[in-house]
C-alpha cells in the first residue's frame, strides 16, 4: 500500500547539489531570545545524542538529556574502532562529495534516499573540522597533518582515525561539549533513566515517561520536541557486537504509539569478529574493518582440512576474496565479505572445521615490519590475544561474521522527523542513510552529521511553526499508568526460565532465519517460532525483585519483551521483500555468481511499518525511492 | 573449574553490606569473569534468589562501566585490562576470590557491586573540554600538530573513566583521572587558550567531590587498564602551579 503520506518525505525539489542549501534557506528560524522557552528532551547521548545536545545547548534551547548509563560517556559509540569517513581528499586520490555519495548509495545496494546520502557527504568535511577543533587526537603524519586509511567499499583513503579507538575519541569530544553545556545550565543531565513511554495526542509528541533506574520511580516530562538517539537493535540476536545494555525499547515504545519502523530486517552482519567459543558466551567482539587494509582473508583449499595454519602451504591457501573480487580484494563491503565467509564455511572450508576463516597479517608484517603493524593495530591485536589466547603477530587471526549494526530503524523524513510530529530520530536509531548495507566508517559520520549539522537547523524549523502547545495533565497520567501496568506485568512473571534463557532462544531463531541468508520457508518457520516464544515469555519467564530499587533483571525483561515483538516484524519485513539487496540475501533471488539479485521494478522502496494497536497487524507503507542522479546497476566489486 | 567466591552484597547505601559466600563449579576457563557472574546470577534466579547487581556494558574494555575489585586489585590481578577482559584461565582452580565494588567516599554504593561515579562527570564539567561551538571551527589542517604531540595527547585521551585509579589509591584520589584530560589538552595547540582555568577548575572540583590528595605512590597508574602514565599527574601539578601564579600575580 502506498500512502500519500510519503509524498511528503520533505525532500526539497531541484538539483541534488542544491537541495540541502534550499532546505536550510526555507527553514523557519527561532529567535535566539525565544529559544529558552522550548523544552527539548534528548534520549540517548552517544555520538548523535551528545552532539545534538551540545549543539542545541550552544543555541540556548532548554534541554534535558536522558541516558540509561551512569554517564553519557558509556554510550556504545565509544566502542567504534576503525574511523570516520570524510570527503577532505587530503590524499589527493580523487575524492569528492559526489564520490562519497556514490560509494555510499552503491554500498547500500541502492536502497537509500539520494538526497539524504548526498547531504551526509556534503557535511562530512565540517565534522572533521569540528572534531579537530575539539582536540580529538586523530592520527597524523610526520608533517603534523591528518592521516587517512582505507575502508571497505572504497578505492581510496578517506577514513580519519585515532588508532583503533576512533569512536571513543569522537564520543569523548561530543561528551566534553555536552558537559560544557551542563555547566552552562542549558542542559540538564538525567543519568540512569530509561524511556518507557511516549506521550502523544493527535499524532504529535508532547512528552515522555522515564523510569529512574536507581529508585525505580516513574517520571514524566513535557516537551516541545523529543529527539531519540538510542542506537540500534542488534541485540535482538542476543549475541552481537553491541554492548549488553543496547536495546530497542525507546524506539519500540514510540513505534507502538504510531511511529513507523522502516526496513527492520536490514541488519549488518560484520565479517571480522572473534568467533563464538563457549556456551555461556555473553557477546561477540568486533575486530575492526581497518584490519582488512593489511590482513588477507583465506581458508584452506582442501575441504575438512584439520591442519593448523602454519602447516598449510601457500599453494593450498585460497585467498577467496582476492580471487572472486580482484579489484576490491579484501576490501569488499561488509555484506559481501560476510556472505563469502559463510559460503566458505558451509562448503566445508572453515578453519579446522569450525565456523571461522583466517585473517592473516604475515605478509603485511614482512612488508612493513612488526612495528608498523603494531602501531596501527596494537590495541586490536592485544584485545584478540586476551580473548582467544592466540598471538596474531605469530598465527593468523580466526574470524567469523557477527551481528553489528542495524540499517533499519524508525522512519524519518528529510528533516529527521518521524511519522509522529515533534518526534525526531537521529543516528543508528533512524533508518536513514545506509540503505541495505552500511559502509565502514560511515556510522560515526552519520551520527555526528545528524547531531552537529542537521538537527540544529531542522528542529528550529519545526519549533518555529509549533510554539509551545497546551498539554494535558491527563495524558501524562494515562501514559504513566500504562508503563506502571507494564512493569507490574513483568514483575508478576514467576515462571521457571530466566529472561536471558528466552532471549538466547530468540537470538538463535533470528540468526538462523533472518541472518546472512534468508528464504521464504525459513522465515515462515521463524514467524511461528517467535510467536510461540513470546507466549512462552509471558508464561514461563521469571523476573525477580521489586520495582522501587535498582533491578537489572526487570530492566532486561522489558527490553527482551520488546525484542520479541520486534523479531516478528523483522521476519515480516524480510518475507515481504522478495528480492535480495545488500545484507538481505534471499536464496530465491541470486545471480548465477551467487550475488544479490535486486528487483528494482517492485522493491525500489523503503518499507515503513505501522502498528495501529497491539491487536491489529502491521500495515506496510512503501516510500518509493527515486534515483535521478545514479544509474541502478548490479553492484559489482569484481 | 571450581571457585569459592566471596561477593559483596548490599541492598542500598542506606543499609550495611556483607560478603556472601558462593561456591561455583563447572566454570569454563574460556569464560570471562563477568560471564561467570552471569552464570551465578542465572543459578540464583532459578533458585528464586536475588541476582548480584554489577555494572557492565561493552564487555570489550572500552566503555569503562565494569568496576570490580577482585582479590583487592582493581579489575583483578592482570595488568592493563578491565574486569570484563579478565578470563577465568588466569585463576587457579579451586581458589578463593573476593569480589567488591570500587570503594571511595566520592563513589557511593548503589547496590551490591554498583557504584555512583557521577563525580567524574562533574569534574569534566569543570573544564574537560575545548570551548568551541558547532560551526565555528577552522578547516582541520590549518592546525598542524606534530605527530609526537598527537601521540602523547592520545596516550592520556585513552582514559575510560572507570575509576580504578581512585579505587586503588590509599587516599582515594582522582588525580590520574583528572590529569589525563588536562594532559591531553595541554599537549595540543587547541588546548592552550583555556589551560589556566581548566586546571584550576578541574582540580578544585576534584577536591570538592571528596577525592583525596595525591601522594605519588603510583598505585593508580599500575591499576589503570589503559596504563595512563604518572607523568600526567606531574604535568597537572606543573600546570596548576603555573596557573595559580598567573592568577595571583
Amino acid at each position: 500500500m502506498s500512502l500519500s503520506f510519503f509524498n511528503s518525505s520533505h525532500i526539497p525539489s531541484g538539483p541534488l547539489e542544491e537541495k540541502w542549501d534550499k532546505a536550510k534557506f526555507s527553514y523557519k528560524l527561532v529567535n535566539p531570545s525565544n529559544r529558552k522557552k522550548f523544552d527539548i528532551l534528548i534520549v540517548g547521548a552517544g555520538l548523535a545524542g551528545a552532539s545534538a545536545a551540545a549543539s542545541l545547548g550552544e543555541m540556548n534551547y532548554n534541554i534535558k538529556v536522558f541516558v540509561i548509563h551512569d554517564s553519557p560517556r558509556r554510550a556504545h559509540s565509544i566502542a567504534a574502532q576503525g574511523g570516520i569517513n570524510s570527503t577532505k581528499n587530503y590524499k589527493n586520490d580523487g575524492d569528492s562529495v559526489k564520490r562519497l555519495f556514490y560509494d555510499t548509495i552503491k554500498g547500500g545496494d541502492f536502497r537509500a534516499r539520494e538526497a539524504n546520502v548526498y547531504r551526509l557527504a556534503q557535511v562530512s568535511g565540517l565534522i572533521i573540522d569540528h572534531c579537530v577543533a575539539q582536540g580529538i587526537p586523530f592520527a597524523r603524519d610526520y608533517g603534523g597533518l591528518l592521516d587517512n586509511r582505507s575502508f571497505g567499499g572504497a578505492q581510496l583513503s578517506r577514513t580519519f582515525y585515532a588508532r583503533g579507538q576512533t569512536g571513543q575519541q569522537l564520543l569523548l569530544g561530543a561528551y566534553g561539549a555536552l558537559m560544557r553545556q551542563v555547566k552552562r545550565g542549558t542542559v540538564q543531565l538525567f543519568t540512569q533513566h530509561e524511556m518507557l513511554n511516549l506521550i502523544i495526542e493527535k499524532q504529535k509528541a508532547h512528552g515522555a515517561v522515564f523510569r529512574d533506574l536507581i529508585t525505580g520511580k516513574l517520571k514524566s516530562f513535557k516537551a516541545s520536541a523529543i529527539l531519540l538517539a538510542t542506537g540500534g537493535y542488534g541485540n535482538a540476536f542476543y549475541l552481537s557486537t553491541n554492548a549488553m545494555n543496547s536495546n530497542v525499547t525507546a524506539s519500540w515504545r514510540c513505534h507502538k504509539k504510531g511511529a513507523f519502523f522502516a526496513n527492520p530486517s536490514f541488519v549488518q552482519i560484520h565479517p571480522t569478529c572473534i568467533p563464538k567459543s563457549i556456551e555461556g558466551q555473553s557477546k561477540l567482539t568486533l575486530m575492526s574493518e581497518s584490519l582488512r587494509n593489511d590482513g588477507r582473508v583465506w581458508t584452506s583449499k582442501i575441504k575438512g582440512d584439520s591442519r593448523p595454519s602454519h602447516q598449510i602451504p601457500e599453494s593450498e591457501r585460497d585467498y577467496y576474496l582476492e580471487r572472486i573480487y580482484p579489484s576490491f580484494g579484501n576490501l569488499v563491503p561488509r555484506d559481501v565479505a560476510s556472505r563469502q565467509a559463510k559460503f566458505q564455511v558451509d562448503k566445508g572450508y572453515g578453519v579446522q572445521n569450525k565456523e571461522a576463516v583466517y585473517l592473516d597479517f604475515s605478509d603485511a608484517i614482512k612488508k612493513n615490519g612488526l612495528k608498523n603493524i603494531a602501531e596501527k593495530y596494537g590495541n586490536l591485536f592485544n584485545m584478540y590475544q586476551r580473548i582467544t589466547g592466540d598471538d596474531p603477530y605469530k598465527t593468523p587471526m580466526q574470524i567469523y561474521p557477527a551481528v553489528h549494526y542495524t540499517m533499519g530503524g524508525l522512519w524519518v523524513d528529510y528533516n529527521l522527523q518521524s511519522s509522529i510530529q515533534g518526534l525526531f530520530v537521529l543516528g543508528e536509531a533512524n533508518f536513514s542513510d545506509h540503505g541495505a548495507n552500511r559502509l565502514g566508517a560511515s556510522a560515526l559520520m552519520q551520527g555526528l552529521a545528524d547531531g552537529y549539522f542537521i538537527i540544529p537547523y531542522s528542529l528550529g524549523n519545526f519549533l518555529a511553526q509549533n510554539p509551545d502547545s497546551d498539554f494535558k495533565e491527563s495524558l501524562f497520567k494515562q501514559a504513566e499508568e500504562e508503563s506502571k501496568e507494564n512493569l507490574q506485568n513483568l514483575l508478576s512473571l514467576k515462571g521457571s526460565q530466566t529472561v536471558d534463557q528466552i532471549h538466547k532462544k530468540l537470538g538463535k531463531i533470528l540468526w538462523e532465519h533472518v541472518g546472512m541468508i534468508r528464504d521464504k520457508e525459513g522465515l515462515m518457520k521463524a514467524e511461528k517460532k517467535i510467536k510461540t516464544l513470546r507466549e512462552e515469555f509471558w508464561k514461563e519467564a521469571f523476573v525477580p525483585g521489586e520495582a522501587f530499587i535498582k533491578n537489572q533483571e526487570l530492566e532486561k525483561a522489558g527490553r527482551v519483551a520488546d525484542f520479541l515483538e520486534l523479531g516478528e516484524l523483522m521476519v515480516q519485513d524480510a518475507l515481504t521483500r522478495e528480492e535480495s539487496c545488500g545484507c538481505h540475501f534471499r536464496t530465491e533471488y541470486q545471480t548465477p555468481e551467487k550475488e544479490a539479485l535486486r528487483n528494482d521494478k517492485d522493491f525500489s522502496h523503503v518499507s515503513a511499518w505501522e502498528k495501529k494497536s497491539s491487536k491489529e497487524n502491521w500495515i506496510l507503507h512503501k516510500e518509493t525511492l527515486k534515483f535521478e542522479n545514479v544509474k541502478l546497476t548490479e553492484r559489482n566489486y569484481k | 573449574m571450581n571457585f569459592n567466591l566471596k561477593i559483596w552484597r548490599q541492598k542500598s547505601n542506606k543499609v550495611p553490606g556483607s560478603f556472601q559466600s558462593l561456591f561455583v563449579k563447572d566454570i569454563s576457563e574460556d569464560m570471562s569473569f563477568l560471564e561467570m557472574l552471569d552464570k551465578i546470577n542465572e543459578d540464583l534466579i532459578l533458585k528464586k534468589e536475588e541476582p548480584i547487581a554489577f555494572d557492565h556494558d561493552c564487555r570489550e574494555g572500552i566503555c569503562g562501566t565494569c568496576s570490580l575489585m577482585i582479590n583487592g586489585s582493581a579489575h583483578g590481578p592482570q595488568k592493563a585490562i578491565t574486569s570484563c577482559q579478565l578470563y577465568m584461565r588466569e585463576f587457579q582452580n579451586g581458589s578463593e576470590i573476593y569480589v567488591e565494588p570500587f570503594r571511595a567516599k566520592a563513589f557511593p554504593i548503589i547496590r551490591d557491586l554498583i557504584i555512583d561515579r557521577s563525580a567524574f562527570d562533574r569534574i569534566q564539567q569543570a573544564g574537560g573540554f575545548i570551548s568551541v561551538n558547532t560551526g565555528s571551527a577552522p578547516p582541520a589542517n590549518t592546525i598542524p600538530v606534530p605527530k609526537e604531540k598527537a601521540n602523547q595527547a592520545f596516550s592520556s585521551a585513552l582514559c575510560i573513566g572507570c575509576g580504578a585509579c581512585v579505587a586503588s589509591c590509599k587516599n582515594s584520589s582522582a588525580s590520574l583521572f583528572t590529569a589525563a584530560r588536562i594532559f591531553h589538552f595541554s599537549k595540543l595547540p587547541q588546548g592552550q587558550a583555556e589551560k589556566t582555568n581548566r586546571v584550576l577548575n578541574m582540580v578544585k572540583q576534584m577536591e570538592k567531590e571528596g577525592f583525596g590528595a595525591c601522594s605519588h605512590t603510583g598505585a593508580c597508574s599500575v591499576s589503570c587498564p589503559k596504563e595512563i602514565s604518572l607523568e600526567t599527574i606531574s604535568e597537572m601539578h606543573r600546570e596548576w602551579r603555573k596557573a595559580f601564579l598567573n592568577k595571583t600575580t
